[in-house]
């Protein structure tokens, strides 16, 4: 599975398991209308810590917070490369 | 078994040997030296806990002070509380490591050697406990014969049957406290051993007749674990230490039919302050409105406190810190809640874990998860997140009934962990539902018997 495929995989599981109506993913899609609370994003990021094995939020480098899901794809794609 | 009619002689029963009180009345293991401890602050610092017994039980009228040293404290530690109790002799069973302590050595003997000189005993002494679970240097409590088993049940006469036995290495507060209604009642006392397993241990106690027992939920879920636990038939089971939660308690219940299940709430300061008989999880409200045995119960805070002639005299050392509050309430640190007339407790108050500013206790969930029958023990702990401080998460131990073939095991594993995780969001509120459940062969234990819990 790609980076994307499996963030988008990540993305809709936790939606179904908190119970959360998940917006049509796409690369324009603003996070904070995304669907997910803060709570059900912490878990996502856990998920991805544990399948790419990476936590870009946790890097020492200057991370630009992602606005929408297309630089939340690019943030796990730069740092998996 | 002692059979019916005969006298109950109290023994000490330890791995490798016994020792009876009549060997104690007879003899003393100090080899002629003994008078030279009279007065003195005695560091207690043995391999085995047999030795320790006796030593406390030659030595307590006679020493000014006895310091009960755990087996696991590294030698720094040891000279760090030799010099808070201004010790000036040290007692061991075993050829002494060339520690640097100026302080005089005594070996204890195997047997009773040279005959009791019919010492006095008139010395009030005092008993120092060391508290478990910190790093660095433990704190001293300093407790006294009467503030440890003052009002301890008096048998006016223990059953002849009756043979005591704990978990817990009588070296800490929850063992001290089992080897104190023993001696004082009269009863055998079979020791546990740091060097067998549970399995061993059950067995070794079901064959000396053990009657009543003690140990922390962890020690109990790990005889239920044994498989082994059906080898005893206690008429009193005693937890005590940890949480003891309902299904626990229920657990035990049906292994033990004909027992009462009680479990106790102590700690080394406060002193024991209550046990529950009814078989629920918690105590009732009326605990805290009624004073019994002078013991006062208040919740401040959130947390529960207690004051009692039991709560230590004072702690010792440079930095001792505050015992007790203005009032002489001692703060244990146990968050409880009240629901529906009953007191519940929810975990220590140092062990929350913050998930994005809304609490959450580990002992909480791993009530929710210990509850379900394939669930043997769990740990809950919190699992860093850049986004909100911390989820939860939780390792689990299963019960023995899973599919023997790895690929329907794989799959049963799944099935289980999907389950648990539906009843915790049935059960709790969504940040509390462990976010990652992780299937694990077994859960540390500290030497105190309780879950080695992160950061605490």
């Amino acid at each position: 599975m790609s980076v994307r495929e499996t963030i988008f995989s990540a993305f809709k599981q936790v939606a179904a398991d908190q119970g959360r109506t998940l917006a049509p993913l796409s690369d324009d899609l603003r996070l904070t209308e995304c669907g997910l609370d803060s709570l059900s994003f912490a878990i996502v990021v856990s998920s991805l810590e544990d399948a790419l094995n990476v936590d870009p939020f946790n890097s020492s480098e200057w991370v630009d917070f992602p606005v929408t899901l297309g630089d939340f794809i690019k943030l796990y794609d730069h740092t998996v490369a | 078994m002692a059979p019916a009619g005969a006298v109950a002689i109290p023994q000490f029963h330890g791995r490798g040997g016994s020792v009876s009180l009549t060997d104690l009345a007879s003899g003393s293991f100090f080899n002629g030296k003994l008078s030279q401890l009279r007065a003195r602050s005695v560091l207690i610092s043995t391999a085995e806990q047999l030795a320790t017994a006796v030593a406390l039980f030659e030595l307590d009228g006679l020493a000014r002070r006895m310091v009960l040293c755990t087996p696991d404290l590294k030698d720094e530690q040891i000279a760090a509380v030799a010099a808070a109790a201004q010790a000036d002799a040290i007692v061991t069973d075993t050829e002494p490591a060339g520690r640097k302590l100026a302080a005089a050595s005594y070996l204890m003997t195997q047997q009773p050697q040279i005959a009791n000189l019919g010492e006095r005993r008139d010395v009030e002494t005092e008993w120092i406990l060391l508290t478990s679970g910190t790093t660095g240097t433990p704190k001293l409590v300093v407790h006294t014969l009467q503030s440890l088993g003052g009002t301890l049940p008096r048998p006016a006469a223990a059953k002849l049957r009756t043979v005591w036995s704990t978990f817990y290495d009588i070296r800490r507060y929850g063992g001290l406290q089992i080897y104190l209604r023993a001696v004082l009642g009269g009863s055998p006392l079979v020791l546990s051993s740091a060097d067998e397993s549970t399995d061993e241990f059950l067995t070794r106690a079901a064959s000396a007749g053990v009657t009543h027992i003690s140990g922390t939920p962890s020690h109990w879920r790990k005889a239920l674990m044994s498989g082994a636990a059906a080898r005893l038939t206690p008429e009193y089971v005693r937890l005590s230490g940890e949480v003891a939660d309902q299904p626990l308690l229920d657990a035990l219940r049906v292994a033990y039919p004909g027992a009462t299940i009680a479990h106790a709430f102590a700690s080394t300061e406060a002193g024991v302050a209550f046990d529950v008989t009814d078989g629920l999880a918690g105590f009732p409200a009326q605990f805290i409105e009624n004073r019994r045995d002078g013991i006062e119960l208040k919740v401040e805070a959130g947390t529960l406190h207690i004051r009692s002639g039991r709560n230590a005299v004072r702690y010792l050392g440079e930095a001792p810190g505050v015992l007790a509050g203005g009032d002489g309430f001692v703060d244990t640190g146990d968050m409880v809640e009240l629901v529906a007339g009953r007191y519940y407790f929810r975990g220590r108050r140092g062990g929350v874990i913050n998930v994005g500013g809304l609490k959450v206790y580990p002992e909480e969930v791993e009530s929710v998860l210990n509850a379900d029958p394939r669930v043997r023990m769990s740990l809950v702990r919190a699992r860093r997140s850049p986004i909100t401080g911390a989820i939860v998460v939780a390792d689990i131990v299963l019960a023995d009934c899973a599919p023997a073939s790895p690929a329907t095991r794989a799959s049963w594993e799944t099935t289980v962990k999907s389950e648990l995780q539906n009843a915790c969001r049935r059960a709790l509120a969504p940040h509390k539902v462990p976010a990652i459940l992780r299937v694990v062969p077994t859960l540390e234990l500290t030497a105190a018997g309780k879950l080695v819990r992160p950061n605490g």
